[in-house]
């Protein structure tokens, strides 16, 4: 009975995250449904604790309370601006939950001499503990490497850890680490009760992960922070065959499927493969003009008054906010500027490229966190075509996703990534605080168009002054 | 040996699912998409539940607690700050 209780808690728990997850097509349902998800998560925490003779219920209030305490703590803490990091961390622990979880059966089953593993092996069961094995062999990988992988992930956005060349060779040792792992699932499968070698995957799948994510550039963190998503579920997923838990399956098939569809997005906005991101190397880095060709006299350096004379007569302004936003934490001053151009009746609206920011739908959120209406909001194919009917567009802090050369110049690094087109606009304001080159590393032509006033800010100065400016004018 | 073929087509048809459902989620909302699906993935804690609560033996009770912690860090930090991101997003009133 017990037992029927907590395989219908499962159940229960599966399709509540399943609804959870489907209401996230619109924003009017998302709250509600985040809801339905955390109440399957009780509904199944309950189940368990009903289907199982708990002899230590001290351990598990103990654990529940730290991480209680722990995870409250982060998530009222944390800055929007700081949500890739937080994200990337959430996914290690997520790796880390699920080979510890893996690593503690292991060794609980060899304590039980009428465990599962033990009948398996007197009666000879083999298929029993083959599975058994491999999927904690996989649990102790993809943990592994999800857990450091998604620590360097937070280093990096953080600041921390610096981008260090690939070393040479480095898909070698990739190599030899995995055939490693191979190696010791062998020895677990052959001899059961080689417990080390289920952590010596841990350790070499640490390593792994670092050397996996320490060589990938800070611009294509999305696709990282989504990857490592998708691991965190397929852990929890390969635990689930560790357990023949239903719940864990259903619900790291789903995580695993979620990450793999943002990586896709991802990697399609930079029109790049998955592969080029996680080990290649940027080419023909050279191939463009020098900065000095692309900008030399051609640059309009602007001030916020003449700026303030530019936006008094527009009647429709597009805002392409980038990273540079975020860095600035500009997102408030944007958002008064925007009401104060409103007022004046302007239409605004807001541009964003799959990959502005550092982890996907990023720049939304802290638009959302300034009080700025989703519907405002739109997608860049949504977007494009009304550049041309566009006054003003004013790029902050954003430099290779307004990059024309992607459409003109084959040769260059960023040659078909799709971009947002406001060089249509009839005049284009760009905030930055210098003309250095974004991560692609090359100039961007925008930047010398003769419809186009720069202004030389950090983003959120630059807001506060074209704000006073307009508001004086 | 059934039980692996039954838990191997779970897993494959819930592949589908996600997918199908995933790809209605507009790109509004991918950031709470990816700290939801945080918060979900941390349904590891039933197996640290069960880890923790049962074992007898010291190795198996501190990794039990442990993966209790990190499992609940993702459960609670998870569904708390999607809550959070989605509470801001407003219509224009």
């Amino acid at each position: 009975m017990a037992i029927a209780i907590m395989n219908l808690s499962y159940l229960a728990a599966s399709v509540l995250f399943i609804l959870g997850l489907k209401g996230l097509a619109k924003p009017r349902t998302a709250v509600r449904s985040n809801r339905l998800g955390a109440l399957g998560m009780l509904i199944a925490v309950v189940g368990t604790l009903i289907g199982n003779q708990i002899i230590g219920p001290q351990w598990i209030i103990l654990g529940i309370v730290i991480g209680g305490a722990l995870g409250a703590l982060m998530a009222q803490q944390v800055q929007m601006t700081d949500m890739p990091q937080m994200v990337a961390l959430l996914n290690g622990f997520g790796g880390l939950a699920s080979l510890l979880v893996a690593g503690a059966e292991l060794s609980h089953e060899w304590q039980k001499p009428d465990g599962m593993l033990q009948t398996a092996l007197n009666t000879g069961n083999v298929p029993i503990w083959v599975q058994f094995m491999i999927a904690t062999a996989a649990t102790a990988l993809i943990g592994g490497v999800t857990f450091t992988g998604s620590v360097v992930a937070f280093g990096k956005l953080q600041g921390i850890i610096s981008d260090p060349p690939r070393l040479p060779g480095q898909q070698i040792i990739n190599l030899v680490l995995l055939l490693a792992v191979l190696g010791l699932t062998g020895v677990m499968l052959a001899n059961p009760a080689a417990i080390w070698a289920y952590w010596a995957i841990v350790a070499i799948a640490s390593v792994l992960g670092v050397l996996l994510v320490l060589g990938i550039g800070g611009a294509d963190m999305p696709v990282v922070i989504a990857l490592l998503n998708s691991y965190s579920g397929l852990a929890a997923a390969a635990t689930g065959f560790v357990l023949n838990n239903v719940a864990l399956i259903v619900t790291g098939a789903l995580v695993g499927a979620s990450g793999v569809i943002l990586t896709m997005i991802m990697c399609k906005a930079m029109n790049r493969s998955l592969t080029n991101v996680l080990f290649g190397v940027w080419v023909a880095k050279d191939a463009g003009r020098s900065a000095d060709d692309v900008y030399g006299g051609k640059i309009k350096s602007s001030s916020p008054d003449e700026l303030a004379l530019l936006l008094d007569g527009a009647q429709r302004v597009v805002i392409v906010p980038g990273f540079g936003m975020a860095v600035a934490q500009a997102q408030h001053a944007v958002r008064e500027l925007m009401q104060l151009l409103e007022a004046r009746g302007t239409q605004v609206e807001f541009a964003i490229h799959p990959v502005a920011g550092r982890m996907p739908g990023h720049m939304n959120v802290l638009l959302a966190e300034a009080d700025i209406p989703y519907e405002q909001v739109k997608e860049m194919d949504e977007i494009n075509p009304t550049f041309e009917q566009t006054d003003v567009a004013i790029v902050i802090g954003a430099n290779d996703v307004v990059n024309s050369e992607a459409r003109t110049n084959p040769n260059s690094p960023i040659a078909g990534m799709p971009i947002l087109d406001v060089h249509l606009a009839r005049s284009v304001v760009v905030v930055k605080r210098s003309l250095s080159p974004g991560f692609a590393g090359i100039p961007n032509p925008l930047f010398a168009a003769d419809n186009t006033l720069m202004l030389f800010a950090d983003a959120k100065k630059g807001m506060l002054d074209l704000v006073a400016a307009i508001k004086e004018n | 040996m059934e039980n692996l073929f039954i838990f191997l087509t779970i897993f494959v048809l819930a592949i589908f699912v996600g997918v199908e459902i995933i790809t209605k989620v507009p790109p509004t909302l991918h950031t709470p998409l990816m700290s939801g699906s945080n918060a979900i993935s941390g349904i590891t804690l039933v197996g640290a539940l069960v880890a923790a609560g049962t074992a007898s033996d010291l190795v198996t009770i501190v990794l039990g607690v442990l993966s209790i912690i990190f499992a609940t860090i993702n459960v609670v930090g998870g569904f708390l700050v999607t809550n959070r991101m989605l509470g801001m997003f407003r219509r224009k009133d």
